[in-house]
């Protein structure tokens, strides 16, 4: 029956669904309880965050690079070629940057959290925490929450401020377009709220990689392979929430749409 | 006292423990032996309160830790240490974090009472100048050593020691034989063992329990046991392949 046949993947669905959320309340909970994990959390804020600046770096550059350029063209068609700063400043802060920098993050990091946490749980590390008195979601899921909620958005910014000045170089050394022209055409076009749109995105970005690496970490079952397949789940699930919330996030937030 | 009551446990439709019933008695080392796939794992579990029962009890000192929450479950833990089979030794720490690592968070532990604490206990073991080794630079006894050191540095009341001589060499099984009984003896703690070890389990046992198809057929001294009747019992403890026991 078709029926039937649908409703194990329809329970085994919604209870996912179920399980991350009550992780995510519990993973919140726990942040404020004492004792306090601040070396835990400035471990992942380095290695999560400060190690991520080169790939994000090279990311932006060519991301703003390669937008410049495209838009350039694209407008050269209309004449309206002026407006190169314009469309890249905008649409980078506002999209490209949070969801690149998201999906990038999702790459390097969730695949990490879920492969290093699932190790731990078929090596009876995880269980260990426990008979030691130590909760594991506040051990390991709760400093890795607030270091990526912390660093995503703050590696968006750079983000963006890098891409922008990629954006700039190339629009000024490759289709030599006036330099003060693409400035003035991103700072007039820029609202503030274009950047913030994006970090607001960025924190929940943040927040979804760390949840879900660390939900697949620590559902791991069967060794090696068990491990291979955590880590290859959480970075799908991360990545296709970040993209399909991304739409959302656009529609729900008042100033996204202007 | 641990008393373990009419213990069920299934996973889909495999029924691993039937109605286990069995008593721990405090100061004694109680062992509980059985074939690979006979639930010794995961009654293991449940007494640490690491897996809930489908049915049945656990009573800790009077207390039942089958329904207990989970901020009260995290303070019965206290009176536990659990030495793992694979040591679970945190990789990314050191010989010395690791056995610090359970004291970390309690009251009163300053720096200095935790290296005393951890030199003392490496000491006990006779690893005292590893700590700065990670248990990846560990042989398995090492590592088994490390994993007894990192528990009786907490104090605990009750130690369990999951399988503490599989994948030993004889001498070093004996050297973990000998090391489980002058723990339980000098910390004058509760002991369980499981094992499926017959030579370790007859030196280190005040009391033999046997498990097989998920229910405690046999209770006995090491002596009882090695005297016992039952066929079941009798063709596991000598390791015959002939006999009443099923291999799936």
């Amino acid at each position: 029956m078709p029926a039937n046949r649908l409703k194990k993947p329809l329970h085994d669905f919604v209870g996912t669904c179920g399980e991350i959320v009550i992780l995510t309340g519990k993973a919140f909970v726990l942040i404020f309880k004492r004792p306090w994990n601040l070396a835990l959390i400035e471990n992942h804020l380095y290695l999560d965050g400060i190690k991520s600046i080169p790939v994000i770096f090279l990311m932006s550059v060519f991301t703003g690079g390669v937008l410049a350029l495209q838009s350039y063209y694209g407008l050269q068609r209309f004449g309206a070629e002026v407006f190169t700063g314009s469309l890249v400043g905008v649409s980078l802060t506002k999209e490209l940057i949070p969801v690149l920098t998201g999906l990038m993050l999702a790459g390097r990091v969730s695949a990490s959290y879920s492969a290093e946490i699932g190790t731990m749980v078929v090596t009876e590390q995880v269980d260990a925490l426990f008979t030691f008195g130590v909760n594991p979601v506040k051990y390991l899921v709760s400093p890795r929450l607030v270091a990526l909620v912390i660093m995503t958005p703050m590696l968006t910014l750079f983000g963006d401020f890098v891409s922008i000045m990629g954006g700039r170089l190339v629009a000024t050394l490759v289709v030599h377009q006036n330099p003060y022209l693409f400035d003035s055409q991103v700072f007039v076009s820029l609202e503030i709220w274009d950047v913030v749109s994006g970090l607001i995105k960025a924190v929940f970005f943040g927040l979804t990689i760390a949840i879900i690496g660390s939900y697949f970490g620590l559902k791991t079952e069967g060794g090696a392979k068990g491990v291979g397949r955590a880590t290859t789940t959480a970075v799908v699930v991360s990545s296709v929430i970040i993209l399909v919330s991304d739409f959302f996030w656009t529609k729900i937030l008042p100033f996204s749409m202007r | 006292m641990i008393e373990i009551r009419e213990l069920h446990k299934s996973f889909a439709d495999k029924k691993v423990l039937q109605g286990v019933d069995l008593a721990i008695e405090t100061g004694e080392t109680t062992t509980i032996i059985g074939g690979s796939g006979s639930g010794k794992s995961v009654l293991f579990k449940h007494i640490i309160g690491l897996m809930k029962p489908d049915s049945g009890s656990i009573l800790v000192d009077g207390e039942d830790i089958t329904r207990m929450g989970e901020g009260d479950l995290y303070g019965m833990v206290e009176k536990f240490g659990l030495v793992f089979q694979s040591g679970a030794l945190f990789d990314s720490m050191t010989v010395g974090q690791n056995v610090a690592f359970g004291m970390k968070n309690r009251k009163g532990m300053t720096s200095a009472a935790i290296a005393t604490a951890i030199e003392h206990s490496l000491g006990q073991v006779g690893l005292a100048d590893i700590a700065h080794m990670l248990p990846a630079e560990l042989s398995g006894g090492m590592k088994k050593r490390v994993a007894i050191a990192r528990v009786i540095a907490r104090k605990p009341q009750i130690i369990m020691f999951d399988e503490p001589t599989t994948g030993l060499d004889p001498i070093m099984a004996d050297i973990i034989n000998d090391l489980i009984i002058k723990v339980t003896d000098d910390m004058e703690i509760t002991s369980i063992v499981i094992t499926h070890d017959m030579v370790s389990a007859y030196k280190i046992s005040d009391k033999i329990a046997v498990l097989y198809e998920g229910r405690i057929i046999e209770t006995g001294s090491a002596d009882g046991i090695r005297q016992t009747q039952n066929a079941v019992v009798r063709q596991f403890i000598e390791g015959r392949a002939e006999g009443p026991i099923k291999i799936r």
